[in-house]
């Protein structure tokens, strides 16, 4: 019983992760309707900037760490807005494959740039929070994890809160569901664009910091597999839905850890994506998402 | 009020409009008549800044909104309801209102357009927390009408307001129509194919036909046009 709880609290954790990168591949597809590739590398920027942040703060103090992550979360959106309004404008009313295509292209800058800046080898995350394991009845719960579930938990419920009761949050919705309509209302796309990076990208710099916490090396390659597993999982959830994409994020996180901690832990990530192209072949929208065929 | 001319506006190599000029005085309702693929949604796209024209002008209120982007047209007191409604159908009729009224600050003018659109669609009202989607294709068009009336618009243009809507409904979303531009003196662009409700509804009206408009002039008199009855009016 105790092992299958410290099992659900590992997969709660890593879950939570991958739904912070998820929601932003999924918020700019909503609106865009493309896959951004460069998020993962947004999320890899996230951890170095909160590791040089952590360099010049107070360490092992839970008011540093938040400024560490703050600042990782500011200085996401401020890429993520910057790499839209200088990459992926200029192509918007062009095919969706170009796009794509510059994504990667993005996604390739950023490593490379990031090799170039920060070096290739791996460098070990300091502890910007308090490092203390709590033991419950011989339950391990670092202090970590502890922060990782309750940080993502706070941004899921302020993103929740902002997507749906705030002016900002349904002209987002607005422009996902009809942009020439989102127009005829006097909706400014380009900025409510702009804000769907700015928010996607902060949750993926809390990310790259929660990350990098609990997988204590950081490098600039590191946003790969993450964020390969995070568009999994939105894709699993319903690409486009807020709620799909973190449920997704969530399951693939638990069955990850559990196949883990089993004796076919080798084959983690191969039975991981099984279940999950099984359950796509029975629901081919994701678990959420609804197929529709897309308004013209 | 509104004024374009000499309007040109292609797709790619096949030309939708291939120079129109037309007007719409204060206070008047003016219909757009013509058939499938004349050019009629390609005008109020055009007028609204969806799409940019080839050559023409639009002047809106005196100042030329030709190049201006479409967010800013609505600014300046252009309503547009478009073809087939185009309500946000996931957001409840609360949320479409409240986008109607995206531009507004004031929140007392925001309560004063409500009721009024309370006023002539009482049904919105019942149906506030419901989801856009869910209503009625002539429930839908009382939204999209509303959530134009929202943003407070000194002229309108409505994109075929009858199609896909209960016959029943149809006399009663004209009757608001009128009404709008009695109550408010919003002028408005009226685009329809039902031509014998178009004419009765407006005081002028222009017959667009693959680009071109071929005829102009007072509804009363249009109405009375044999080539008119004979290729709309149905005899």
């Amino acid at each position: 019983m105790s092992e299958f709880l410290q099992q659900l609290i590992n997969g709660l954790s890593l879950g939570a992760i991958y739904a912070l990168i998820a929601l932003g591949y999924t918020m700019v597809y909503g609106v865009l309707r493309f896959i951004n590739f460069a998020h993962s590398d947004v999320f890899m920027v996230g951890a170095f900037i909160g590791y040089y942040a952590g360099e010049h703060l107070p360490r092992g103090t839970v008011l540093g760490g938040m400024a560490s992550m703050g600042a990782a979360m500011l200085g996401c959106a401020v890429l993520g807005v910057v790499i839209e309004r200088l990459v992926y404008r200029p192509l918007r009313g062009g095919p969706t494959l170009n796009v794509l295509i510059t994504a990667i292209g993005v996604s390739l800058f950023l490593e490379y740039a990031g090799q170039l800046i920060f070096g290739a080898t791996p460098r070990a995350f300091p502890d910007i929070f308090p490092s203390r394991v709590i033991e419950i009845r011989g339950l391990i719960i670092s202090m970590n994890q502890v922060i990782v579930i309750a940080v993502s938990t706070v941004l899921m419920f302020a993103l929740e809160f902002i997507v749906h009761r705030t002016k900002i949050g349904t002209a987002m919705r607005a422009v996902a569901l009809n942009p020439k309509a989102a127009l005829l209302v006097g909706i400014n796309i380009d900025i409510v664009i702009s804000f769907t990076f700015a928010l996607g990208s902060a949750l993926a710099g809390a990310g790259g910091v929660l990350y990098a916490l609990n997988y204590p090396s950081i490098d600039p390659l590191m946003g790969v597999v993450p964020g390969l597993k995070a568009f999994v999982a939105a894709v699993l959830g319903g690409i486009g839905n807020i709620q799909g994409a973190a449920l997704g994020a969530l399951l693939l996180g638990l069955v990850e850890t559990f196949v883990d901690g089993s004796r076919w832990s080798t084959y983690k990530d191969a039975i991981a994506f099984a279940i999950l192209i099984a359950i796509l072949l029975f629901r081919p929208a994701g678990l959420l998402g609804r197929v529709s065929a897309e308004k013209v | 009020m509104l004024e374009i001319k000499d309007l040109h506006v292609s797709y790619g190599a096949i030309s939708a409009l291939r120079g129109i000029s037309l007007k719409v005085d204060q206070g008047a309702i003016v219909t757009l008549i013509g058939g499938n693929g004349a050019g009629k949604t390609t005008t109020l796209r055009t007028i609204s800044g969806l799409l940019r024209p080839k050559r023409g002008t639009v002047v809106f209120l005196g100042e030329d909104i030709t190049q201006l982007a479409a967010h800013r047209i609505v600014a300046r007191g252009l309503g547009h309801v478009p073809e087939g409604r185009m309500v946000f159908s996931n957001l409840t009729v609360d949320e479409n209102l409240a986008m109607g009224a995206y531009l507004q600050r004031d929140k007392a003018v925001i309560g004063r357009n409500r009721e009024y659109v309370f006023g002539i669609f009482p049904r919105l009202k019942e149906r506030l927390r419901q989801v856009a989607g869910t209503l009625s294709g002539g429930e839908q068009q009382m939204l999209a009408i509303g959530r134009a009336l929202m943003g407070e618009p000194k002229f309108l243009m409505l994109d075929e307001p009858s199609l896909g809507i209960a016959p029943r409904l149809i006399s009663t979303i004209f009757e608001k129509i009128q009404e709008i531009n009695r109550d408010r003196g919003i002028a408005i662009l009226l685009v329809e194919q039902n031509a014998n409700l178009a004419l009765e509804v407006s005081s002028q009206a222009y017959v667009l036909e693959t680009g071109l408009i071929t005829m102009e002039g007072p509804s009363a008199d249009l109405r009375n046009n044999p080539q008119l009855k004979a290729s709309y009016l149905g005899g």
